[in-house]
Parts: C-alpha cells; sequence; structure tokens
C-alpha cells in the first residue's frame, strides 16, 4: 500500500517537473541512477546476507531463545538476534505477537524489536559506504545498548509489574 | 576486473548460498527464496526513493535546506527531522541515501542523525502495525523512550566524531 502511494507521488512529481523544466528532469535522472549504481553492489550483497541468515534463525530457533524465564540473558540474546537479522516489520510484528502468545517475555520482546530496528549488523556494509566506519560502529553500539533501556521500560510498563 | 572488485561481497555470499545448496538443498532453495523475496521489495522502494532524491536535488536550493534544517535551525530542525524520518516507509537502507542529498544540502549533522534515528524506529506507518499486533501499551511505551532516545544518540555521536571526521562524510556525500 505505502510503496503504490510513493510510486504515484513520484511519478506524479516526475511529471510536474518534466513540464516546467526538462533538462532539470533530465539531470535529476541521471543524478538518481547515478547515486543507485553507486550503492548497488552493497544493496545485493546484503540481500543475500538476508537470505542466508534467515534460514540460519528461523523462528523455531528464535522461540527457542527468548523463551519465557530467559531473564537477562535472554534478553541479551533477543536483542543479538534482532541485531543480526533484518526482518520487515510486517513480517517482525505479527511474530513477535506470536512469540508473545507462545510465551516470550515482553522484556525480551522488548529487546529484539528495538535492535530489529535500530542495529543493522547485516546492513553495516552500506552504512559504512555512506558514513564511514567509525560512526557506523558507534550508532549500532550506542542503539544497542539503548535497547536494554528500552526492553528494561517495556517490560516493566507492558509486562505490567 | 573492476566489476569483480566493486561486487566481491555480492559475489561471495552467491558462493556461500551456492555452497549451502550443495550440502543441503531445500535450505538453499529457502535461501534463495527469502533473497528474491527481499529483491523484489528492494525492487519496489528503492527506485522512487532515488528519483525523488533526484528532483530534491534538482528542484530544492541548498539556502531553503539550510534554513530549515542547517545549522542555527535550532528546534525547529529536529522536529523537523523527526517528522521527516517518522513519515517514512522502506528499511533502513533507504535513509541512507537521502540522508547523502540532506548533507549535500547543508543540513545540520546532529539532524541528519536525528533523522536516521527517527527513520529507523519512529516510523508512523510501522507504528500503527506495531500497535494492533503487540497492543496501544508497548507501542506507545517504545514511542516515548525513543523520541528522547534518538535524539540523544544523535548528540552523542556529534560528539564523538572529530570536526575533520564530519567534514570527510560530508565530502564523502558530495561524490555519491
Amino acid at each position: 500500500m505505502g510503496n503504490y502511494i510513493i510510486y504515484a507521488v513520484t511519478l506524479i512529481l516526475l511529471i510536474i517537473s518534466f513540464l516546467k523544466d526538462k533538462q532539470k528532469t533530465k539531470n535529476a535522472l541521471k543524478k538518481a541512477w547515478k547515486s543507485f549504481e553507486n550503492i548497488l553492489p552493497e544493496f545485493l550483497g546484503v540481500i543475500m546476507l538476508v537470505g542466508i541468515l534467515l534460514v540460519v534463525l528461523n523462528p523455531q530457533v528464535i522461540s527457542a531463545v527468548i523463551g519465557a524465564e530467559s531473564g537477562w540473558f535472554g534478553v541479551i540474546l533477543a536483542a543479538l538476534v534482532g541485531a543480526v537479522t533484518l526482518i520487515p516489520g510486517f513480517v517482525a510484528f505479527p511474530t513477535a505477537a506470536m512469540l508473545l502468545q507462545n510465551g516470550a517475555g515482553y522484556m525480551q520482546i522488548g529487546a529484539f524489536v528495538s535492535t530489529l530496528m535500530m542495529v543493522g549488523i547485516v546492513t553495516a556494509p552500506v552504512e559504512i559506504k555512506y558514513f564511514g566506519k567509525k560512526l557506523t560502529i558507534a550508532r549500532n553500539v550506542l542503539a544497542f545498548v539503548f535497547s536494554f533501556l528500552v526492553a528494561y521500560i517495556i517490560g516493566k510498563v507492558a509486562g505490567g509489574i | 576486473m573492476k566489476f569483480i572488485k566493486r561486487y566481491n561481497f555480492f559475489l561471495i555470499t552467491i558462493g556461500i548460498i551456492g555452497i549451502i545448496t550443495l550440502i543441503n538443498r531445500s535450505v538453499g532453495i529457502k535461501a534463495i527464496g527469502v533473497a528474491g523475496y527481499s529483491l523484489k521489495e528492494m525492487a519496489l522502494v528503492i527506485p522512487p526513493v532515488f528519483i525523488l532524491l533526484g528532483l530534491l536535488d534538482v528542484w530544492v536550493p541548498r539556502e531553503t535546506m539550510v534554513k530549515y534544517m542547517g545549522e542555527g535551525s535550532g528546534i525547529k530542525g529536529v522536529i523537523l527531522s523527526i517528522i521527516l524520518g517518522s513519515a517514512a516507509a522502506g528499511p533502513l537502507y533507504g535513509a541512507f541515501p537521502i540522508a547523502a542529498v540532506f548533507m549535500k544540502k547543508g543540513v545540520k549533522f546532529s539532524n541528519i542523525l536525528i533523522f536516521i534515528g527517527a527513520w529507523s524506529t519512529t516510523k508512523i506507518p510501522m507504528f500503527l502495525f506495531e500497535m494492533s499486533a503487540l497492543g496501544t501499551k508497548f507501542a506507545v511505551t517504545r514511542l516515548l523512550i525513543d523520541i528522547p532516545g534518538i535524539i540523544i544518540i544523535a548528540y552523542i555521536l556529534s560528539l564523538l566524531m572529530q570536526k575533520e571526521e564530519i567534514k570527510e562524510i560530508y565530502k564523502k556525500a558530495e561524490n555519491m
């Protein structure tokens, strides 16, 4: 749904741009292609890596490590799983809900969801290409640590303690 | 030769999937299936993002961006960065090329980092989805911790980076 809106908006803007100035529009498309081509090798590598990781870390494995009563050890594992996987939200949230129903703790799920969104080990090559090694590592480490705070508070609030 | 050097990471991952497939056919095919699915997702999201970026680059003058999100844009720049990041759809790697164009247009470094943070975790379309899947309490709590969190992380990162290193990153964005 969101994708179609982006496509529609892009198309409309492109048409307006073309009507206003052909040369500028041509330049815009050239720039778009140049920046896309620039990052393509990293994108393709990341996509294949996601394929490999998701067959290793399937839902059964994930649910085994962050199940009920796993405590802080489970939180750490959940955070690690979230950090290395790259699952789109519309798959991740139902999966997280399913894990909760099967007895996973709120704290563990909080850590999993938080690192899943903020920490990207698999996408690091793309991030490094734009921001360099130092910033990429620092950002991911900070986000990882921050996720434990998120997990703790979610555990308190949503877990109802 | 240049091709192999540029695509070595991609070629290695293809090799690994090939080896997995030789060892266990069904697991290998599943990995290819997942990769194919991600490729489709990328094909859907990425082209319009880059075209929008091209248009932004050509049509929006640097002064406008500096005024709203550059040095001295203050709280206005922070809020705008959060809104822009939160309104977005698509995976985190979609945010990096946008950040590069923002840098080209003179957006302040901490605002770039806030934008990346918001994109990663306070996205509105995802928030609605999270609420329905994990409950209002879970989603709202996470949002309320995340907003100050991403701002604090952005400022810590800005402090960690030397002026020279930031300049280097901006220079790199210029050639992206």
